[in-house]
């Protein structure tokens, strides 16, 4: 293993964060702000609770997984597009570092990333609602393997693009969708049977019933079905990316 | 001893199905300095991409001091330092940054006094902290060279190192490659500029059209190929060459003070007598004598002709 590679791409993503680390927690906390002005303070007030949980404390596990998906994907596309845009990737392709290895350290920086501003926006939403964890190890675990599936989704989608529009086509087109349907701001309980069914087949109905289901203990689905989504999830992403290092896919000429 | 790299048969066709490298079989001593000449697009970046790992081998195999730069690929690339054609920086980090970034991602544990003497040798340590942004062109040439150094490579590869660098520079770039193969260091360059292979190199290699067409040690090479000439400085300028001399290879300087007689050195009847008996016989005075040797760039525009 080349430690001292994987850690130099590390050091490195993360230090472009830190550069422009004003945006990177700005965004976030300033979203997250408006949607409990909106959501939880004006149209909050006057929705029932949700399975005995007030509409404000309600939406907090949606908001979170809704920004550390966003943040995962573009973090990680980003990452591995730019070098790839900049002709950069030259170094990264000729030097004594396997794919994986180079993986590791991009999706390891995005994944830590997305987990920082997951946290913050866990806390901008401490000054709003006052937040009950009933299942810390839980709410760990489901965010951290959050961050680390759709950052490997982002670097998938990094490798992919190749232009920036395809770059913002994916989390706009696919994820930005798919979050809003998982039940962010909604218990898909609430929804007519038939859309019931078929948002099962948003894998991040699961996601969110999970991480809620370890604040609250209420949730859409069983945890364990949740849990087994995201590992199903986390395996097919590993191995997409498997497949793209075996082949060099748009790495190479 | 084995060769610090040893190419067997490379061809590369891109996914356009352009033939970049048809069968390129080549070995590079350790220590010696090789120039690859060759025009645009004839397949010299293309080499050191696929010698490097950038680019997929289709057909054929590297070898790294006998390491295959597939299969082990690990300990192939450690040995290299690649400085590429093109600037490609990280425009936005400092030069200390992305020259210490270089040497971990090749495995190796940071060494601050390293890398200080290195950036102090090629006059970039006043600009250390600078984003590479704010750098000159021939300044991020240089950053390119310290990332390729970093890590302390065997081998180090510079593709046209010197587009764009000015006369001095390009002086003192010259020296310090020098400088690196006296180290040991095996240096493998390509260029446009004939007088830097001439300067510079141990060998040559000269490829057109994605084919290797000579391998020569620079001497041999010059001398084989290079013809010589004869110049002669006349009394009375003359407008066209005479007839009677039509027998030569003769051609004539602008002002027509000077005919000018090619011929081989190598070959003992190459009429140089009988060009001066003729001279004396059709009463052509002249006052001096000069030879030139050709140069490497009369010999590179003869060989892409022929190819
Ligand atoms: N990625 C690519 N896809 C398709 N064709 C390519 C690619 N890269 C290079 N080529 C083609 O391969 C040929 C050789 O290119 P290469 O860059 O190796 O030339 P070169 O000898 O380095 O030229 P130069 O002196 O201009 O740098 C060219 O015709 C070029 O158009
Ligand atoms: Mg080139």
């Amino acid at each position: 293993m080349n430690y001292h590679g994987i850690l130099a791409i590390y050091k490195f993503e993360m230090s472009r964060a830190f550069r422009t680390i004003g945006q990177s927690i700005a965004s976030p906390v300033i979203s997250t702000v408006l949607y409990f002005i909106v959501f939880g303070a004006a149209i909050g007030s006057r929705i029932e609770d949700i399975d005995g949980v007030s509409y404000g404390a309600f939406i907090v596990p949606g908001l979170i997984m809704l920004t550390v998906l966003g943040q995962s994907i573009s973090n990680a596309s980003f990452g591995i597009y730019f070098p790839r845009f900049t002709g950069t990737i030259y170094e990264i392709l000729s030097a004594p570092i396997s794919f994986f290895e180079v993986a590791i350290g991009y999706v390891g920086a995005a994944a830590t990333k997305s987990l920082v501003v997951g946290i913050i926006v866990l806390m901008t939403a401490g000054f709003f609602v006052p937040l009950e964890i009933q299942h810390p190890v839980w709410m760990a675990f489901f965010l951290v393997m959050t961050c680390i599936t759709f950052s490997l989704l982002g670097f998938i989608v990094g490798i992919w693009a190749d232009g920036f529009e395809k770059l913002q086509l994916i989390p706009l087109l696919i994820i930005t969708p798919l979050t809003f349907l998982g039940g962010s701001f909604y218990s898909i309980h609430m929804l007519p049977d038939f859309w019931q069914k078929i948002s099962l087949l948003n894998p991040v109905v699961y996601l969110i019933s999970g991480f809620r289901w370890s604040f609250y203990e209420s949730s859409d689905v069983s945890l364990g079905v949740s849990v087994t989504m995201i590992l199903v999830f986390l395996g097919i992403c590993m191995a997409l990316v498997a497949w793209i290092f075996k082949t060099g896919y748009r790495l190479k000429n | 001893m084995t060769p610090a790299i040893s190419v067997q048969g490379l061809k590369k066709t891109y996914a356009d199905g352009y033939q970049a490298l048809d069968d390129i079989t080549l070995d590079v001593q350790r220590g010696e300095i090789f120039a690859l000449l060759g025009p645009n697009g004839a397949g010299k970046t293309t080499l050191i991409s696929m010698i490097c790992g950038i680019v997929k081998i289709d057909t054929g195999s590297v070898k790294v001091f006998g390491h295959d730069n597939v299969h082990d690929y690990r300990q192939a690339r450690s040995y290299i330092g690649l400085v590429p054609q093109e600037l490609t920086t990280d425009a936005f980090e400092t030069v200390w940054k992305t020259v210490s970034f270089s040497r971990e991602l090749f495995g190796k544990s940071s060494n601050p006094a390293y890398i200080e003497e290195l950036l102090k040798k090629l006059s970039l340590w006043d600009k250390k902290d600078a984003q590479i942004r704010t750098l000159s062109g021939g300044m991020k040439r240089r950053v390119m060279i310290a990332k390729a150094l970093s890590h302390e490579p065997e081998i180090l590869f510079l593709d046209e190192p010197t587009a764009g660098v000015d006369v001095e520079l390009r002086k003192s770039m010259w020296a310090q490659v020098r400088q690196l193969r006296e180290m040991g260091v095996t240096i493998i360059l390509t260029t446009h500029y004939i007088e830097e292979a001439e300067e510079m190199a141990d060998r040559i290699g000269v490829i057109n059209k994605g084919q290797l067409i000579v391998t020569e040690e620079k001497k041999v090479l010059m001398k084989k190929l290079g013809k010589k000439q004869l110049i002669v400085h006349l009394h009375h300028p003359l407008s066209v060459v005479p007839e009677s001399l039509s027998a030569f290879e003769l051609g004539l300087s602008k002002d027509g003070q000077c005919l000018v007689f090619t011929y081989d050195p190598a070959i003992q009847n190459n009429g140089v007598l009988d060009f001066m008996d003729a001279l004396k016989s059709n009463a052509i005075g002249c006052h001096d004598i000069e030879t030139h040797q050709s140069s490497l760039e009369d010999i590179f525009v003869q060989l892409i002709g022929e190819s």
